[in-house]
């Protein structure tokens, strides 16, 4: 007889990565690593021109080498394409004009790598150039050239907002205090540079993509529209992805380009992204400029906060307006801010594209915020940790301009990230107002720093409103036992497919060893919208939770059959199935699979989730963007050493408190906080991509400079647990919350530590030193 | 381009194969032994993906030309299991999540492996100097230098 306990639970506690084993042995397969035999090798010609009309592309040539088997121009996709539906601006090959240095152009199907490479050689273009900005202010000069027609004055969006009465919060106000930030872009440098394999079958007009994408649906979607195929002959499936961090969350360029080639020549396309290739495609933070002010009563009360924003959009649309809106949205929802008003400008320049990367919208003007509050505690004589515990949020409770708070960890979070960094020893309960270094050894000068940030746990709405679940998952349960979990949530590395197996395998009463997830094969897996805004730990996981209730009930209907007893009398020890108390047999997992079979065979079951209505937002213009049903919390505390005579700033310690809501893996929470921290860290102090006339300068890993093991500091975790009321067993978001609070928290540890207040991340050594001679009594440089 | 034919161990098994003179060890890997976890991820010797041992010590396989290696050892992520099971550093990799993504794992292992053999107990420093050229875009490198410490004697604590 079976041991009838209760096994330990699935959720809760810390979990390897369910598909690591294939990860740290190779047998992972990432899109360059699949079986391309008799692939043609697909490359792209670029434009040599940042910005121009487009007079003639000459392939003649190119098509004339032998092995060369297809060559493709603008002239082989008429139909634009973009993640927006209302903002679709970008053609897979440039038809009209090019807008950026690198902008697809033409694309070469050959027998090999050397083929397609002197291909490339071998194609002109004759255009008109024009006018071209790197810069938006030289973008939105009166007279400049445009890049759209339908876009005066380069400009993308403009958006204005005003909730509560500002001008009224400002004249309450006992200090105001004004901060302009120039904030650099930076770029998702996820590891695995992009891919794409992509086979036609010319006898059924279908097409088959594997591709390195975070959202496979959007590229679905795309493809069709774009090779103008009905839906049903396009498949898309995703491999193992090295990385996304938002670049692979809406379809690019690259893979469509691939659809279009395999089309061309009749067969199976490869294409693979060079390093400086991957770094043009782009889809990065856009460089931002925040003037932020904010009126402040004595005590530290937030009274009022005005925001302007400009984002340097790049050469088209992709999530644009998205980002911009969320830049605005999310200076709600942290603290109880009575009055907001929010201008923000999205400028079209000649550089390549931006997009959405991790905290998406929010992290730059989250820096800006927690450095003028940094300021203006120091100004009052507060400290830091005070001044954003009197402005806490009373949760439950819904912000000015409509966002719903349900849970809040934040105060834990402050609590924590006081303590452990041993704020109040340390740094002497108050900030630095003096210039004077509080701690300083060897020419080194040392400070604390701290702020907070918040995120969402999944955008409340679509991008396509069409009516379906936010998520769906099926479940399979079959003769031999096994729970095979089909998704279209796109595990990145983020660790969704582990988490969707914890969810059902906790609600089931089984472990890994029967559990099998499969994920993103349009053929075979639901659809999912895919990775982006942390959306699959909260909408997909509460799916997976309903489709194994759902596939529960069956199991214990069944097992009641069996026994002859109530359904409402089984109980569930693990895989033990029994009535209450133990009276009579017990029943294994598998008889009691083997009664369920009965008469019907192969179960498969459903799980769906969607948004309530009333989470998704107000009614403004807008609206749509920000809300949520769950937002997480971080405070994350730094150490930082200045070295007096370089301007070098290391980060010597982190901690980071992040409310999760629950931690399903408290591994992956910890592996995913320390991952979003550290990439603030390194747009806090080294990473920035540049253009020299549309030139990329940082298109590669030495100048892109992402921090080694080196440069990175200890980052401790500490999970605070809110419980939401909504999301699965009380989870939200994990991996993008904390990475926005770093980069204020290193700036507000550098003028700890130097007197020097910074407002243009990265902080690299040049910058800091030219501000601390600046300010040294003797003159320095200045 | 002229081609040789090159003789040299690969996972421990002798291998003979027609490589171009200008043929990339990481190319011959990955396109003629079809050994796909050894990855490319940048454009040569930036990020340490396609780190491989060549007679016991890392090495970038993207700036190593196959003709080089002429009679020498590789050892690359496939060769690293013993037995069928996960190495200590396998295992520390997976248990203590220092891969996500899991790109650049593999070179990361095979780093690893580098040091660990020729410093059974290496400190975090060592472990610094070691994996210096490999980046990781995912874990900030915390949980990596834990699953190299899991993989020495002690369990990492």
């Amino acid at each position: 007889m079976t041991a009838a306990v209760k096994p330990a639970s699935m959720v809760g506690r810390p979990a390897p990565l369910i598909d690591g084993v294939e990860k740290v042995t190779g047998v992972a397969k990432y899109t360059a690593d699949l079986d391309a035999t008799g692939a043609l090798v697909g490359r792209i010609y670029r434009s040599p021109y940042q910005h121009a009309e487009i007079i003639s592309v000459n392939i003649d040539e190119a098509l004339k080498l032998p092995g060369v088997i297809a060559v493709i121009t603008g002239d082989e996709c008429d139909i634009p394409f973009g993640i927006l539906p209302i903002a679709q601006n970008e053609y897979p090959l440039s038809r009209d004009k090019v807008r950026y240095r690198g902008e697809p152009v033409a694309a070469v199907a050959a027998v090999d790598e050397k083929t397609a490479e002197h291909a490339l050689s071998l194609i002109t273009m004759t255009v008109n150039e024009l006018d071209a900005y790197d810069h938006p202010d030289q973008a939105l000069k009166k007279n400049a050239a445009q890049l759209f027609d339908d876009r005066p004055g380069n400009l993308e969006r403009e958006v204005h907002h005003e909730f509560g009465d500002v001008s009224a919060g400002m004249k309450d106000a006992d200090l105001i205090q004004k901060g302009h930030y120039d904030c650099g872009e930076v770029t998702h440098m996820h590891m695995e540079p992009h891919a794409a394999l992509a086979e036609y079958d010319v006898e059924r007009d279908r097409i088959t993509l594997q591709s390195v994408t975070q959202v496979p649906f959007y590229v679905h979607l795309r493809v069709a529209q774009c090779l103008k195929l009905d839906t049903s002959k396009v498949r898309v499936i995703k491999p193992y992805i090295g990385g996304g961090f938002g670049a692979r969350t809406e379809t690019l360029n690259f893979e469509i380009i691939a659809c279009l080639l395999a089309r061309a020549a009749g067969g199976k396309v490869r294409m693979k992204l060079s390093r400086e290739e991957t770094f043009l495609t782009h889809r990065g933070r856009p460089h931002t400029v925040v003037d932020l002010e904010i009126g402040m009563k004595k005590d530290g009360r937030i009274t009022a906060c005005t925001c302007r924003v400009q984002q340097t959009g790049g050469a088209y649309g992709g999530y644009g307006i998205v980002t911009i809106l969320y830049a605005g949205s999310l200076l709600n929802a942290i603290y109880d801010i009575p009055a907001v008003k929010y201008d923000g400008y999205r400028v079209y320049t000649n550089t390549p594209a931006c997009g959405a990367m991790r905290g998406h919208g929010t992290v730059d003007v989250r820096y800006a915020f927690e450095s003028l509050l940094d300021q203006m505690a120091g100004e009052l004589k507060l400290d830091p940790f005070q001044v954003r515990r009197v402005n806490l949020l009373n949760a439950p409770t819904e912000t000015i301009n409509g966002l719903k708070v349900t849970s809040y960890g934040l105060p834990d979070c402050l609590d924590w990230a006081e303590k452990a960094s041993g704020w109040k020893t340390q740094k002497n309960n108050s900030s630095q107002t003096d210039g004077k270094p509080k701690g300083k050894s060897k020419g080194l000068s040392k400070g604390l720093g701290m702020a907070c940030s918040h995120y969402v746990s999944g955008a409340a709405k679509p991008v396509h409103w069409t009516g379906e679940p936010h998520a769906v998952i099926n479940l399979k349960l079959d003769f031999d036992g096994g729970v095979t979990i089909l998704t279209g949530a796109a595990d990145i590395g983020q660790g969704s497919s582990t988490i969707l197996a914890q969810v059902v395998g906790e609600v089931l009463g089984i472990d890994f060893s029967r559990l099998t997830v499969i994920a993103n094969d349009s053929r075979i897996t639901p659809k999912d919208n895919g990775s982006y805004s942390s959306r699959v730990t909260f909408m997909v996981g509460n799916a997976a939770l309903q489709a194994a209730e759902n596939l529960k009930s069956i199991l214990v209907e069944a097992a009641a059959k069996r026994l002859d007893a109530y359904p409402e009398d089984i109980e569930c020890l693990g895989e033990v199935y029994r009535v209450k108390g133990g009276q009579g047999s017990d029943l294994s997992f598998n008889d009691v699979v083997t009664e369920a079979l009965v008469d019907t065979g192969t179960i498969t079951v459903k799980g769906t989730f969607t948004v309530p209505r009333e989470f998704q937002g107000g009614k403004y213009r807008g609206a749509g963007v920000g809300p949520s049903m769950a937002y997480s919390y971080s405070t994350v505390a730094c150490e930082v050493s200045v070295d007096d005579i370089t301007g070098k700033v290391s980060v010597e310690k982190v901690w980071a408190a992040h409310d999760c809501g629950y931690a399903l893996n408290p591994l992956s929470v910890e592996g995913q906080v320390q991952g979003a921290v550290w990439m603030g860290l390194g747009q806090a102090l080294s990473e920035q991509t540049r253009y020299i006339k549309g030139l990329p300068v940082t298109a590669n890993i030495l100048d892109y400079r992402v921090p080694t093991i080196n440069d990175s500091p200890p980052i401790d975790v500490e999970i605070i647990e809110s419980m939401d009321p909504n999301g699965p067993f009380g989870a939200k978001e994990a991996s993008e919350g904390a990475l926005a609070a770093i980069i204020p928290a290193i700036g507000n540890a550098i003028f700890n530590a130097t007197g020097v207040r910074l407002q243009d991340p990265p902080f690299t050594p040049d910058r800091v030193l030219m501000a601390m001679e600046k300010q040294r009594p003797s003159g320095g440089a200045g | 381009m002229a081609k040789t034919i090159i003789s040299l161990t690969v996972n421990g098994k002798i291998r003979e194969d027609a490589v171009a003179d200008n043929t990339l060890l990481i190319d011959y890997l990955r396109e003629t032994a079809n050994l796909t976890g050894t990855k490319m991820g940048c454009d040569g010797g930036e990020c340490g993906a396609c780190t491989v041992l060549v007679d016991g010590e890392a090495r970038l396989s993207c700036l190593t030309l196959a003709k080089s290696v002429e009679g020498q050892h590789i050892e690359t992520v496939e060769g690293a299991r013993i037995s069928g099971r996960l190495s200590k550093l396998q295992q520390g990799f997976h248990e203590k999540l220092g891969s996500q993504c899991g790109y650049c794992t593999p070179g990361m292992i095979m780093a690893a492996e580098g040091l660990l053999r020729d410093n059974k107990n290496p400190n975090d420093d060592d472990i610094k100097q070691a994996l210096g050229g490999n980046i990781c875009r995912c874990t900030g490198y915390v949980k990596i230098i834990e699953a190299v410490r899991f993989a020495c004697d002690g369990d990492g604590s």
